[in-house]
């Protein structure tokens, strides 16, 4: 039976899912034992599931991620929670030097399939160090599984697919997702490498490509470019890493406009890799216009609220965009 | 304490009470075993075969022959760049080490890793790895598995001195002593990072005091008496599974040749050249063999037969390295991801 969940429900359903049907799952992290660090997406998890497998940890996200990469190793499902992403940039070489390669390197002998979640909590004015979303670095690792849900369902049903996928995972949610809602039924796992971008929403005239809680701002833009005659497709890339690009390419080919909305830099961004992939697999001349990208200026962000207001991308910065190809 | 950073001293025959002839057998075996490889290596990165980087621990042996002979193959024991003795004391694979560095497919990682990744998981032997300190954490975090397996097995972090100037290996002391996890860190301090000497780099070359500031049990010994060792780490050990506690070990030792390579002092010039000829009296495979020829455990001819039964080991497991097919093309795409 069809129910209505929120996104921040969709992780905590995921979590006890998870806690509740395989014992080798264990949580580890700062502010798991605090009921304010992760929002309401682990709320009592600790009461439900004891204290030894909900861990607070000391501030050492380097020691506490490799931790969870040599508990992988040794059987077990770790998630490893990074409450701001900004801070999991300590624990990077466990990231990519270790879990990433581990299986590869020891040729297929052993895996590290520890899921980290990274949780990216911006605006506000929380500043330079607060605020960062840096997914296309981690996407640009092979061996690491980069997943990024937009919506509630795929909250839930990503971060269990993530946690049961034999390979690492790096599980971004997005603070600004949280209050977003989906119809979902009972949890059926999915496996994580047949999960493709998906199409949120159908459109003839211009495919607009979003990641994590970009794809939300695209629903958002097109809908309000329907009143002026211009129908958007959306879809959700999900899985930033290995990238997929079929579904994306087929969209294309049909509405010959294609447009990404990142929440990350421009430079060396997702954008610029999926504008690239699409380019390299489609004539030009079946084209309308040539591709473009939104995305953030190349500057950290700042605390002001009025160069914040600047900063981050808004709907109306995709309609504008998506004006000029027509 | 200061004697053990001094060559002059523990140079004479190892005490070899309480031990058997069968297990003293067994530890010479082992260490001339894990000598002759990294000889052999030497001889083959001078004359250009092997191209992958190596680096070695001649004059380290006793320290994974000591720890191994107390550990059980259910335990998790992770190594880092110089860990080829640490391979090899727990089930003497030749095989499995000489195509690996060869990039050869019957190597330990399939050829895949090459003399930096070693691993034989048969005998717990979870895996090494070049970036200093990193499988300390990761030790770490396999002793928080044995812990909540329940089942009284250990994590073993092998490392250097120069780990011990990394932020993971404070953490992970931390972490291990504050959640009490079953884990024994073997520090083997050689007094030197690549080509920096310990006291350039820190100011006391007494690793121990960061287990005393982080409230692990610690000892610190000499780290070419086998027979010590393994008597200390039977102790810690059973401590370790009956506690969850976590211990270190210090132990305080030499490398015979330069950070990477075949060649002796290639790092670090003269100084090191003198210091060097003092320090090879402390070899642990001499003081063994002294110890069973005054002990009447064995004679001169029988140490010659191991020698030479050794030699012929591993000329012929070289051979067969030799003669081994590399992997598959397919390999480079294929490990990256598992199927699901």
């Amino acid at each position: 039976m069809k129910r209505e969940i929120s996104y921040a429900e969709g992780i905590l359903e995921a979590f006890n899912y998870l806690l509740t049907n395989h014992q080798n799952v264990f949580v580890i992290g700062q502010g798991l034992w605090s009921p304010w660090y992760v929002g309401a997406s682990m709320k009592d998890l600790d009461v439900k599931y004891g204290k030894e497998r909900v861990i607070d940890s000391p501030v050492s996200e380097l020691a506490v991620t490799g931790a969870a990469v040599g508990a992988s190793i040794c059987g077990y499902r770790p998630v490893v929670v990074h409450p701001r992403m900004d801070f999991m940039v300590l624990a990077i070489d466990q990231i990519v030097n270790q879990a990433a390669k581990w299986r590869h390197m020891f040729g297929g002998k052993s895996i590290a399939p520890v899921t980290i979640r990274g949780i990216i909590n911006r605006g506000g004015e929380q500043g330079a160090q607060h605020s960062q979303a840096l997914h296309s670095w981690f996407a640009h690792v092979p061996g690491l599984r980069v997943v990024m849900p937009a919506t509630a369902d795929d909250a839930r049903d990503l971060l269990v697919a993530s946690v049961l996928s034999d390979d690492p995972v790096m599980f971004i949610d997005d603070r600004w997702c949280y209050e977003h809602k989906s119809q979902v039924v009972d949890i059926e796992p999915v496996r994580l490498d047949s999960v493709e971008p998906r199409v949120l929403k159908e459109g003839n005239d211009v495919t607009i490509l979003g990641i994590g809680y970009s794809s939300l701002l695209c629903l958002e833009a097109s809908t309000n470019l329907e009143k002026d005659g211009i129908s958007a497709e959306v879809i959700d890339l999900r899985i930033l890493n290995p990238i997929k690009v079929k579904n994306i390419l087929k969209s294309v080919e049909k509405t010959k406009r294609f447009v990404v909305v990142d929440g990350g830099w421009t430079n060396c961004g997702m954008a610029g890799e999926l504008i690239a992939r699409v380019m390299e697999n489609i004539s030009i001349s079946d084209l309308s216009a040539s591709p473009k990208r939104v995305t953030l200026t190349d500057a950290p962000a700042p605390t002001s609220s009025n160069l914040e207001e600047d900063y981050y991308t808004k709907s109306v910065d995709i309609e504008q965009v998506v004006k000029t190809m027509f | 304490m200061d004697k053990l950073f001094d060559p002059k001293y523990f140079n004479d025959e190892l005490a070899i009470e309480g031990f058997g002839s069968q297990e003293l057998t067994k530890f010479l075996d082992a260490m001339i075993l894990i000598r002759k490889a990294e000889e052999k290596l030497a001889e083959n990165i001078e004359n250009g075969v092997i191209k992958c980087p190596c680096h070695l621990g001649v004059g380290q042996e006793a320290i994974a022959v000591g720890v191994s002979s107390v550990l059980r193959n259910s335990d998790k024991v992770f190594g880092a760049h110089r860990s080829h003795s640490h391979f090899l004391a727990l089930n003497s694979d030749l095989d499995g080490l000489f195509s690996e560095v060869l990039g050869k497919e019957s190597g330990s990682s399939k050829g895949m890793g090459g003399s930096m990744h070693l691993i034989d998981r048969s005998v717990g032997f979870e895996g090494s790895v070049p970036i200093v300190s990193a499988t300390i954490p990761i030790a770490t975090g396999a002793a928080l598995a044995a812990k909540l397996n329940k089942k009284g097995e250990v994590a073993v972090a092998y490392f250097g001195d120069g780990a011990t100037e990394e932020g993971a290996f404070h953490e992970s002391l931390n972490l291990a002593s504050t959640h009490k996890l079953p884990v024994l860190y073997i520090c083997e301090n050689n007094l030197f990072s690549s080509h920096l000497h310990i006291s350039l780099r820190q100011p006391s070359q007494r690793i121990a005091r960061f287990a005393e500031s982080h409230l692990i049990e610690s000892a610190t010994l000499d780290g070419n008496n086998v027979t010590e060792i393994s008597k200390h780490c039977q102790k810690a050990v059973d401590k370790i599974r009956n506690t969850n506690r976590p211990y270190f070990l210090e132990l305080i030792t030499y490398r015979w040749k330069g950070h990477v390579g075949y060649r002796e002092d290639m790092d670090v010039g003269v100084k090191r050249k003198e210091d060097l000829l003092v320090w090879r009296n402390r070899d642990p495979i001499r003081r063994l063999e002294l110890a069973l020829i005054n002990s009447k455990t064995l004679t001169q001819d029988s140490i010659n037969d191991i020698h030479a039964s050794i030699d012929f080991r591993i000329k012929e497991s070289w051979k067969r390295a030799i003669d081994g097919v590399f992997p598959e093309k397919n390999n480079l795409l294929d490990l990256v991801y598992s199927k699901k």
